[in-house]
């Protein structure tokens, strides 16, 4: 198929579609809105379900139940909408169900703003939810890779029966660009043995979180963890870019990764030997390519938006072998790619340490500049 | 020759009821809903095209003692759970079994959303005026004056407010095609508790929209009682605040013979 120029919520919607979705459920929450208008058109002409739910708690909670017919299902929300999802993702989790949940992350804590963050990284990759659960996070870093990845975590999120997440900032969710959507693909006709969907002709099938026994819901925790241990082992997913000669590297994903790397072309035209690590996966975590790539640099330099939240995933990753540095816009703020370039350059001329936190290096240095 | 000549089975366990001692506790009026929905179920034989939507409350293991497929909604949450199963099979009976803490109170929005969508589902409504399972608190069904774990000295109305009666409330919403209020206090009750249960299923069965039979419970061991004390605290003071009657019947619902 030809590339359109494609708006990044609509384009996830429409991906989505063409990759088979079965139910959609949501609720407006700017910067995400596209997604829940476009598809209150799209899915009632192919015959699916669309239902603007009464809230986040709704909506979850109807994925929740479709996800239980085995039906393709999706939400779409963003930060304060996600935090209030949260129960019916840990129950979903809990369940063993595939579901698919996009976030377009804004500005926060509390209603913050409308404007693009990744304050959500750690909300999502780390639970959020109660309960030990694991979802699998996608961190595109462009609309194509956005129409990509639905698809990927629709995929991933079944073969696995977890949670997946699109996890993107409000700016890829807002943004315009040229990319190519799948071919239509046709809505499953079988659905999975466990699909709840009326006991015609056999025992019934139960679907709850709930397991009073201890040593029962133990045996839950652990077949859990033992279905992630599978995931870790083999769906990390990252991009490198100009690692092969690097002395000094940047970690960065979605749309902070995408800026980093017009820092890095910038750092290269200037004989700066800097490569770029882009995590798709945040979770599973490309914890060992982050560690074999600590071993043959000077310094990393994690970039986010936000306060710094991958950055620790990072240092507990390298244990301390190489130095490592923050810089990070929260709030709502995209980092400039000269603010980037700028740090590459003083990590290039400095002193680099192992000592003390990046995170309170780069609040110091933000602090003193304001 | 056999004597006493052909057995007639008078009485026996619902098809669609699981061959289980049940973990209600003595006197407690679940079993008997539970019953009500499983023989009208049978009669409907809907035992294969039906799916169950269990609540957070003493119901919470309701799908241990039907016999067709169940899931378990969050706290409150089971009417949109209930929603999104229906959406992706409208020829499915979909049907929520909830209790008064989880309908009335922390599922108020789902209730309300679901009922206004005429969102073509059942809901089961056990009001036992407390919160069962956590051991007997206040619930928004919880009469004025009555001594809970939670309202020790009896529910102030000045601080704690008044009960909702929500067959009234929901009756109001264009969305509800049929909304009733019974009782299990005694067989004549149970009797038209089951008519209304079967006419809930068959307002969804032909696609009528939102329908709720909300039972009138006892809870002798939360409320301090014998189940015979129980039984009559449910006659002479529920009954009074929420009294049985039919409170939404559509025009297409009142069509309907049973």
């Amino acid at each position: 198929m030809a590339k359109e120029l494609l708006k990044g919520n609509v384009a996830i919607a429409e991906a989505a579609v063409r990759y088979g979705l079965e139910a959609y459920f949501g609720y407006p929450i700017t910067p995400q809105t596209e997604m829940l208008e476009y598809l209150s058109k799209r899915m009632p002409e192919l015959g699916r379900v669309f239902v603007q739910a009464e809230s986040e708690l709704g909506a979850v909670n109807m994925v929740y139940g479709a996800a239980c017919t085995g039906a393709r299902v999706m939400t779409s929300s963003s930060s304060p909408g996600i935090s209030l999802m949260m129960e019916g993702l840990s129950y979903i989790a809990g369940t063993e169900l595939p579901a698919v949940l996009v976030d377009v992350m804004r500005g926060g804590p509390g209603l913050g703003n409308i404007a693009p963050s990744q304050q959500d990284y750690n909300q999502i990759t780390h639970g959020g939810g109660h309960g030990d659960y694991y979802p699998i996070v996608l961190a595109p870093a462009s609309i194509q890779e956005a129409i990509d990845y639905i698809g990927l975590a629709f995929d991933l999120s079944e073969k696995y029966r977890s949670l997946a997440v699109l996890l993107i900032d409000g700016s890829l969710g807002q943004m315009m660009e040229p990319a190519e959507l799948p071919e239509m693909q046709p809505v499953r006709a079988a659905y999975p043995h466990w699909a709840a969907r009326g006991a015609t002709g056999r025992g019934r099938i139960v679907h709850t979180s709930i397991y009073l026994n201890p040593i029962e819901q133990e045996k839950t925790n652990f077949r859990i963890l033992s279905r992630w241990r599978e995931v870790q082992a083999n769906e990390v997913r990252f991009k490198e870019y100009y690692l092969d000669d690097a002395e000094y590297a940047i970690i960065a994903f979605g749309t902070a990764g995408r800026v980093a790397l017009s820092a890095v072309r910038a750092a290269r035209a200037a004989g700066i030997k800097v490569g770029l690590l882009r995590p798709i996966t945040l979770a599973p975590f490309p914890g060992n390519a982050v560690r074999e790539l600590a071993k043959r640099v000077q310094s990393l330099l994690v970039v986010e938006m936000n306060n710094g939240q991958m950055v620790d995933d990072v240092l507990a990753n390298i244990h301390d072998q190489t130095p490592v540095e923050f810089y990070g816009r929260p709030g709502g703020n995209v980092p400039l790619a000269d603010e980037i370039l700028a740090e590459i350059e003083r990590i290039v001329k400095g002193k680099l340490t192992l000592n003390g936190h990046p995170r309170d290096r780069w609040l110091d240095r933000m602090l003193t500049k304001s | 020759m056999d004597m006493l000549g052909e057995e007639t089975i008078v009485y026996e366990r619902p098809a669609t009821l699981t061959d289980l001692s049940s973990h209600y506790c003595p006197g407690c009026t679940h079993g008997i809903a539970h019953r009500l929905a499983a023989e009208v179920l049978d009669e409907m034989n809907f035992r294969e095209r039906t799916i169950g939507v269990a609540s957070v409350g003493c119901s919470v293991f309701a799908y241990n003692y039907f016999n067709f497929d169940f899931v378990q909604a969050p706290h409150g949450r089971a009417p949109a759970m209930a929603t999104g199963v229906k959406r992706v099979l409208p020829d499915r009976i979909v049907f929520t079994y909830q209790g008064d803490g989880d309908l009335a109170s922390i599922g108020m929005g789902e209730i309300v959303a679901a009922a206004a969508r005429g969102e073509n589902i059942t809901v089961i409504f056990i009001n036992n005026a407390n919160y069962g399972m956590t051991g007997g608190q206040m619930a928004p069904t919880t009469l004025p004056g009555q001594v809970t774990t939670s309202s020790p000295t009896g529910r102030d109305i000045e601080v704690a407010g008044f009960p909702i009666r929500v067959s009234e409330m929901l009756s109001s919403l264009d969305g509800a095609a049929y909304v009733v209020r019974r009782s299990l206090h005694d067989p004549k009750n149970i009797r038209l508790a089951k008519k209304a249960i079967r006419a809930a299923f068959e307002v969804q069965a032909r696609g009528l929209g939102f329908s709720m039979v909300e039972l009138l419970s006892t809870c002798p061991t939360n409320w301090g009682m014998t189940p015979v004390d129980a039984i009559h605290w449910l006659e002479t003071k529920m009954l009074p605040y929420y009294p049985v009657g039919d409170y939404k019947v559509g025009p297409a619902v009142a069509e309907i013979k049973i």
